[in-house]
């Protein structure tokens, strides 16, 4: 099984949170919009975490639904940034390849494809690019053609000029964090994978 | 005043009307703009949530731009704001992060220019009163629902602006062009930003009761100055895209300031804000 101890301190030290002062007050869970859309709210998160439920923190759709609103933040009474947290479960679970939301990940990493390859988001071609990959081509289609209409959807996107450079920042982040959290990857047996 | 400028992706597509009003009434009011070269997407949520590094790494690559262009950041985004003023603000207080950032984006942080939103440039660097010695076409009897959204205000030791669960600075604008902000209490609640792709029905859902509270404190339209708080208001909403329209609040500055080109930019909205602005004499 997961080491929970080990667990508890990667989320602390990717989110810098406070993760022991959560008294579970709910003031994080009353203000969370997305909440009522998911399976637990953000205070049920926090008390997995404490208690070192790594495989129902991860597997929860909450951390890939939260919007980053930050509500939870501003109103938490022992300054908890909900928000860090989620964001740090997120990367966690694409570590360990547990993401209950995958089209949000697979929406994710078309994003950052194309910021790496163009330094610029073409929404055409994105928003095509994630339509053929969940194969839900037609939900949004009166949409699409609305916006291309008034123009607001330029076929030909700019780039920017300089996109090796852009390269090796995306490589150096992706080298930087793999490697500073390389010591929380435990194998299931508990050993360390390196 | 010379400020340097970092429209963001959406403004080059989905938001262009922002783009074009910003800049237009931008130029009116005496702010010179400029476009800093090259820039990158900020990363937006989807850094955020892949790679922290990344998520404060390419908003600093854009920081070392308008460091070499040497003047004051402006970022009429209000997600691409709060990825660089974020960023901006881990620069100043965090020295090892600042060090790691260096050697990734390969610059010298000197901490020389701020980073700001355009409503606060307008807020802090024109102020509502010029605005309201400007206007030529007062917009009066346009009752407004000033929409804030969540990125321009929180988190607000980060952003430092106006009061994050009840900001002003918007409405101040808007009653400096002789139009009724209104109160109401859903000014700072969350419209769904990036999840329209991904989980529709739940920002479905989120828009109708931000547009039902708005209609209820009797507001004709609601006013935003954040691209995807537009956007979903407009697309996101049910029954047909009709109702109340969505502003940005440099189109209205700029109907209130006569610019004649305001016409092209409200052409290019999704709910037709035409009809609003004919019944109250604002519009041809
Ligand atoms: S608001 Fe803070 S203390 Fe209260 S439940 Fe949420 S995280 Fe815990
Ligand atoms: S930041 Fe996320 S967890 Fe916090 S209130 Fe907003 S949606 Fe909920």
């Amino acid at each position: 099984m997961f080491n929970s101890q080990s667990f508890i301190e990667e989320v602390k030290s990717r989110s810098g949170q406070p993760i022991e002062l959560c008294f579970q007050c709910q003031k994080c869970a009353s203000g969370c919009y997305m909440a009522r859309f998911t399976d637990h709210a953000p205070n049920q998160i926090l008390r997995y975490i404490q208690l070192g439920l790594k495989e129902k923190a991860l597997r929860s759709s909450m951390i890939w639904l939260c919007s980053s609103c930050e509500i939870c933040g501003s109103r938490c009474p022992n300054g908890i940034k909900m928000f860090d947290v989620m964001d740090a479960l997120k990367k966690i679970a694409i570590s360990n390849n547990i993401v209950a939301e995958k089209k949000i990940r697979l929406f994710n990493d078309i994003f950052l494809d194309t910021v790496r390859s163009k330094g610029r988001i073409h929404e055409a071609l994105m928003m095509a690019e994630y339509k053929l990959r969940t194969g839900d081509l037609f939900s949004d289609l009166d949409l699409g053609l609305k916006l291309f209409l008034k123009r607001k959807l330029p076929l030909i996107g700019k780039k920017v000029k300089d996109r090796k450079y852009l390269d090796v920042i995306f490589k150096r982040c992706f080298d930087m964090e793999r490697k500073a959290f390389a010591k929380y990857q435990v194998r299931l047996d508990g050993g360390k994978l390196n | 005043m010379n400020l340097s400028y970092y429209p963001g992706c959406s403004l080059e597509s989905s938001a262009r009307e922002y783009n074009l009003s910003a800049l237009s009434v931008a130029s009116a009011l005496g702010l010179s703009l400029t476009e800093i070269e090259d820039w990158i997407c900020c990363g937006a949520t989807s850094a955020h949530s892949t790679n922290q590094l990344l998520a404060y790494a390419l908003p600093a690559a854009n920081i070392a731009l308008a460091q070499q262009a040497g003047r004051d950041l402006v970022v009429p985004c209000a997600s691409c704001y709060n990825r660089l003023k974020k960023t901006d603000h881990v620069l100043r207080n965090d020295p090892a992060r600042r060090r790691q950032l260096e050697e990734v984006v390969n610059f010298t942080f000197t901490g020389r220019i701020g980073v700001m939103s355009l409503l606060e440039a307008f807020t802090v660097r024109i102020g509502a009163e010029e605005i309201s010695r400007r206007v030529v076409r007062p917009l009066e009897g346009l009752r407004l629902a000033c929409y804030y959204g969540c990125l321009l205000v929180r988190p607000h030791h980060v952003t430092g602006f106006d009061n994050p669960e009840n900001p002003r600075s918007l409405d101040a604008l808007m009653a400096g062009t002789g139009a009724r902000p209104l109160s109401w209490s859903y000014k700072t609640e969350c419209c769904g930003a990036n999840l329209g792709l991904t989980v529709g029905d739940a920002v479905r859902q989120m828009v109708s009761r931000l547009l039902e509270m708005a209609e209820e404190a009797g507001a004709q339209a609601i006013v935003t100055a954040c691209p995807l708080c537009q956007m979903n208001l407009e697309v996101r909403r049910p029954n047909n895209r009709n109702g109340i329209p969505a502003f940005y609040f440099t189109e209205l500055i700029g109907l209130a300031l006569g610019l004649k080109e305001s016409g092209s930019w409200f052409a290019r909205h999704i709910v037709d804000p035409l009809p609003l602005l004919r019944s109250l004499s604002l519009a041809s």
